[in-house]
């Protein structure tokens, strides 16, 4: 490890703290970070203890992230780390110590068994891990509304503050079963499972889901955040050096989970004005009848650049009404609230709902019909589920076919794809 | 042929289809199953043994028997649930660098969860219960649990979800949706399947049994203490236990209800947890969290509480602070229900929910740190024999403090960034559940099975299956720890960096070395059958133990005390000791105890075939046996042979019996 990581290690989290209170700033708060740089300095001298930062040596992103507030949460888990080690090590020293002097065998030692109670001794056992919780509560409450993804950032680097005139760029993060859409609004743009972006330039990330609920987690730019159909959540990032990343989905999310992979690539500005005009060029647009046919299931799907994408698509995303004909959530609710007499606290939860709602198909096909309203007939047998079946089945995709990675109704130069779409 | 509607009126939607026929690892493990299965029928027919099963087992009331039952089970589910986590450890290790391994995703991802399913709600559940279930009335002097048909029935509902989920093994396919049945994946729209309805239906019919057993625990120990026990002379390990059942009683009807609305969702087609049509998929990661965090204390305050028992046995002393452990147990009861939302601070709750949630999950760590030093002073100026128990005991403190530190990291949100659904995370929860709860479980299986059969266990397997968990868990673990610092998440079927192979390939001989510890335990009990006249233990009280139970004979009479015993002081059988009591050899009178019942295993029995109707849709024989478990119900109460008296003869003989034997 450099000299000046080792800079940046000890003073990350902080000097982040510095800026951000700078102008008002009390004198308590800054002496609380005089004492929260001695302890975090101590802790790490500690830390060269214990395997961890043999690891950071390693090319591995959480530990050796390219992104600052990545590098700031790792710091964050060395400075919590040493903190309760510090109270740890003495305890685990003095586990094995009485075990081995106190055994039977042991002669030399003092047997009183009655001595059962000590004020001074249950002092210190409350009130050391107190003492120790309290550090590291009040470390935790300053760090969870620094580090908040909702928080746009203070610096694009440690030392480097940032351009208060620069809005952040906007990138917006749909998953989908199985892939990554991102949605590039400023640039006109759109890819799947490749997200690239230009160094050193704060990224508001918008995130939702189609259906299953997934993590959007690329470890060297920044700690992850759910991906949640009907909702959207947010997360601000900044990548530091250009270089090809891994991202992924760090929640669970079905059959085609694994491999729900995307490529994180940082660039420079020239970069980055290529990378836009090269998907300019790609010439795929994703209309709404493709949108919808690359929402449908699949696998390891390639990496896809798109020239455009229907206006508002993010949007009608998460309020779920992509699908022509279906009712976005956001009107709804307004329209239970004007039911309400646009009172916020009298909502007329379903009101706004079109006449026949239970009739409208829900934006991902038909919905099934409850278990107990089913005729005999209706109800389909079930085979198992590692059982191959057949393509298109609700719910399920044959893992290994090579049709999850078919993307050609996509190209515009593939005859009938209007009809593929609607299929 | 057959008109098929007609034979989807029969079946449902169970057909030959449902079978996997065409996974080998199933076929062999089916067949596997029914050739033991069918040896061990068999010689339960050749030695006549059912009526001895039925009348002196199946439908015994007794505390004692039933908790014996309880840990049979639990140890069966564990073999289940650990070949669950070989054939993980297995896939990762081989999953790299374009292999798909040899398990597909439908396959792993019903690995996974039925891993997670089993190891919690059919092992550490039954376990924990097991033992309280033997236990504690010994140690607060009850002859029996306060309700101990329900008892009994608490045990069989538990057997009816077991049986449920090892059905699924066999027909139709386990949940994949995780561990806890996550939405959106166990939506209707999403898993068709039968998968989560079996684990619906089987955590909701044991669920029911764990909530009534809580109940039964609770009322137990707050209306059945011998006379002079008031609340503060309650050993430790009562205390915990009834903080844990407190929680139980508390939270598993949140469960229910969060699957009930579930079920409802899934068989009406209501929209509480679909995203569409106004339902909300994070009302259910609240509810099953709201459930889940202070589950993890209803399993581990009880083995708190035999680590307090241990300490102090084995080092000759009564245990440091008793009073402050208490506290301590009742403040971590209180604290858990304020602590769910750090399973998902990366939901986007805001700073200041996650500090609060956060900073609570840290305060946790003050009484457990206490508790830790307790435990430690109790060690101090003692005397400590290393039997096995207190083996475990050590192995207990090193493991879980590291297990304890690597929690609160997680609990600081930013952190938890980028370390939630980590491997990192998955490492932290079994340090705390291997290195806490199930240590503490054989710890206290070591150190109660001579109470509970009358011999001790053979302390050469017992060593071999020591080491074997406890370095082999140190061999699983580390690896995954470290691959979680890399950034590699849970739930992952295949990898792409050759780099983190070595890490799995460690991992998964540390598993091996765990099923060394494994099956050197099973060995370690046939061995000790086999041996139990040279292992004998006559006076009943082998450890020179300080608690009640260790008064009387073991295995105990039906009736554990022959007289109730009075309470003067917390450590009450040292403290009779010391004062030089004699165990009275006359005066006997007729002893009052619970008679049998066959209720309970017919209800389960049913419970079960409703279940398993339910899961297939057919809903002629959910009706009939809905209408049956309702009759049988109702039958049961104008049962009124309920209770027989042991005559004062019988009491009499049974402890001359014991008393010749500790004299001899």
């Amino acid at each position: 490890m450099s000299r000046d990581r080792g800079r940046e290690t000890r003073f990350g989290l902080l000097s982040r703290y510095a800026v951000s209170t700078g102008s008002t700033a009390t004198r308590d708060e800054r002496k609380e970070e005089a004492k929260g740089r001695r302890v975090s300095q101590g802790a790490l001298r500690r830390l060269g203890l214990i395997p961890l930062l043999a690891l950071a040596g390693c090319q591995h992103a959480v530990l050796n992230p390219a992104g600052d507030v990545a590098l700031q949460q790792r710091n964050l888990i060395y400075a919590s780390t040493g903190l309760m080690l510090i109270i740890i090590v003495p305890v685990l020293i003095l586990i094995v110590l009485f075990a081995w002097r106190y055994r039977k065998g042991n002669r030399d030692a003092t047997y009183d068994p009655k001595f059962d109670h000590s004020t001074s001794l249950e002092l210190v056992i409350w009130s050391a891990p107190l003492l120790i919780i309290i550090a590291l509560g009040a470390l935790t409450w300053s760090s969870t509304h620094l580090l908040d993804p909702f928080r746009p950032l203070d610096r694009v680097a440690a030392g480097k503050p940032i351009d208060k005139k620069q809005v952040p760029m906007l990138v917006q993060v749909v998953a989908m079963d199985w892939k990554w859409l991102f949605i590039y609004p400023e640039q006109g743009i759109a890819t799947v499972n490749e997200l690239v972006l230009p160094v050193d330039r704060q990224v508001r990330f918008d995130i939702t889901s189609t259906n299953m609920m997934n993590s959007f987690y690329a470890p060297t730019l920044a700690g992850m955040v759910y991906a949640m159909p009907g909702m959207r959540s947010t997360l601000h990032a900044v990548l530091n050096k250009p270089g090809e990343f891994e991202g992924f989905s760090a929640n669970y999310s079905g059959a085609g989970f694994s491999d729900m992979r995307f490529k994180l690539r940082g660039v420079d500005a020239a970069g980055f004005a290529r990378f836009v005009s090269d998907a300019k060029a790609s010439g795929r647009s994703l209309s709404t009848p493709a949108y919808l046919q690359l929402e449908r299931p699949s696998e390891k799907v390639p990496a896809i650049r798109f020239a455009a994408f229907q206006p508002g698509l993010f949007d009608k995303v998460y309020n779920r009404c992509v699908r022509p004909g279906t009712p976005c959530m956001s009107d709804v609710m307004m329209r239970d609230q004007r039911a309400g007499g646009g009172d916020p606290h009298d909502m007329r939860v379903g009101s706004g709902m079109p006449q026949g709602r239970d009739t409208a198909e829900p934006p991902r096909g038909t919905k099934p019909k409850g278990a107990l309203f089913k005729d005999a007939d209706e109800i389909a047998p079930a085979p198992n589920v590692t059982k191959e079946r057949k393509p298109g089945a609700p719910g399920s995709t044959q893992p290994d076919s090579p049709r999850n990675r078919d993307m050609s109704f996509l190209l515009p130069t593939v005859p009938g794809i209007a009809r593929t779409a609607r299929g | 042929m057959i008109d098929p509607s007609l034979l989807k009126t029969i079946f449902g939607r169970l057909s030959f289809e449902s079978f996997p026929i065409h996974e080998p690892i199933l076929l062999v493990t089916f067949a596997g199953v029914v050739v033991m299965g069918s040896a061990l029928l068999f010689a339960v027919t050749k030695y006549r043994l059912w009526g001895w099963l039925w009348r002196e087992w199946f439908t015994s009331v007794d505390h004692k028997k039933i908790g014996i039952m309880y840990m049979i089970l639990g140890i069966i589910m564990l073999l289940r649930g650990f070949a669950d986590a070989v054939m993980m450890r297995l896939q990762q290790a081989i999953a790299f660098g374009g292999s798909d391994g040899y398990l597909n995703a439908h396959h792993y991802d019903q690995v996974f969860t039925a891993h997670g399913t089993i190891m919690i709600f059919f092992v550490a559940i039954p376990l924990v219960v097991g033992l309280i279930n033997y236990v504690m009335p010994l140690q607060i002097g009850a002859r029996d649990v306060a309700f101990p048909f329900l008892n009994n029935l608490s045990f069989w509902l538990t057997v009816a979800g077991a049986l449920l989920v090892m059905v699924s093994l066999f027909v139709g396919e386990f949940s994949r949706a995780g561990w806890l049945n996550y939405v959106p994946v166990s939506n209707l729209q999403n898993s068709p399947d039968t998968g989560p309805d079996y684990y619906l239906w089987a955590l909701q019919i044991a669920g029911v049994g764990t909530t009534l057993s809580a109940i039964n625990m609770v009322t137990t120990i707050i209306k059945m203490r011998a006379p002079g026990m008031t609340m503060m002379k309650m050993p430790v390990f009562c205390w915990t236990a009834l903080c844990s059942n407190v929680l139980a009683v508390a939270i598993f009807p949140i469960l229910t209800a969060a699957f009930a609305l579930l079920m409802l969702d899934r068989y009406v087609g209501t929209n509480f947890f679909t995203n569409d049509l106004g339902g909300n998929p994070m009302m259910y990661w609240n509810l099953v969290w709201i459930w889940g965090h202070p589950e993890v204390y209803v399993l581990v305050l009880p083995v708190f509480g035999i680590f307090s028992e241990i300490t102090s046995t084995f080092s000759g002393k009564r245990l440091f602070g008793y009073s402050s452990m208490v506290y301590a147990t009742v403040v971590i009861t209180i604290l858990s229900f304020l602590v769910w939302l750090h399973h998902f601070f990366t939901m986007g709750s805001g700073a200041s929910v996650n500090s609060f949630f956060g900073i609570a999950t840290m305060v946790i760590s003050i009484p457990t740190g206490a508790k830790i030093f307790n435990w430690l002073f109790t060690m101090y100026r003692g005397q400590i024999r290393f039997e096995l128990p207190m083996m475990w005991t050590v192995a207990f403190l090193l493991t879980f403090t590291v297990g304890g530190m690597t929690g609160v990291l997680l609990a600081v949100p930013p952190a938890d960034f980028v370390l939630h659904n980590s491997l990192f995370l998955v490492a932290h929860f079994h340090n705390v559940i291997i290195g806490g709860v199930v240590f503490g479980l054989f710890a206290g299986m070591y150190y109660w099975f001579p109470k509970a059969f009358g011999f001790r266990l053979d302390p050469f397997w017992g060593k071999v299956s020591f080491w074997g968990w406890v370095i082999g868990y140190w061999v699983a673990w580390t690896p995954i720890y470290i691959v979680g610092l890399m950034g590699t998440t849970r739930r992952v079927r295949h990898f792409e960096d050759p780099t983190l192979q070595p890490f799995f390939i460690v991992a998964a001989i540390g598993v091996g070395i765990i099923a060394i510890g494994i099956l050197a335990f099973l060995i370690q009990i046939a061995v000790s059958i086999r041996n139990r006249e040279a292992l004998r233990d006559t006076t009943g009280d082998p450890w020179d133990g300080r608690t009640l139970e260790w008064s009387t004979s073991s295995p105990p009479p039906a009736y554990n005390f022959a007289f109730t015993p009075v309470i003067h002081d917390l450590d009450a059988w040292y403290d009779m000791k010391s004062r030089g009591h004699e165990r009275p050899a006359g005066g006997y009178r007729p002893i009052h105890m619970p008679r049998n019942t066959g209720t309970g295993v017919i209800l389960s029995g049913l419970a079960l075939v409703l279940g398993f109707a339910m899961v297939w849709y057919i809903w002629w024989l959910a009706v009939l046996s809905f209408v049956a478990l309702i009759a049988v119900t109702i039958g049961h109460t104008f049962n009124y042979n309920r209770d027989y008296y042991i005559p004062a003869d019988e009491v009499a003989e049974a402890e001359r019996a014991s008393l010749a034997a500790a004299g001899a």
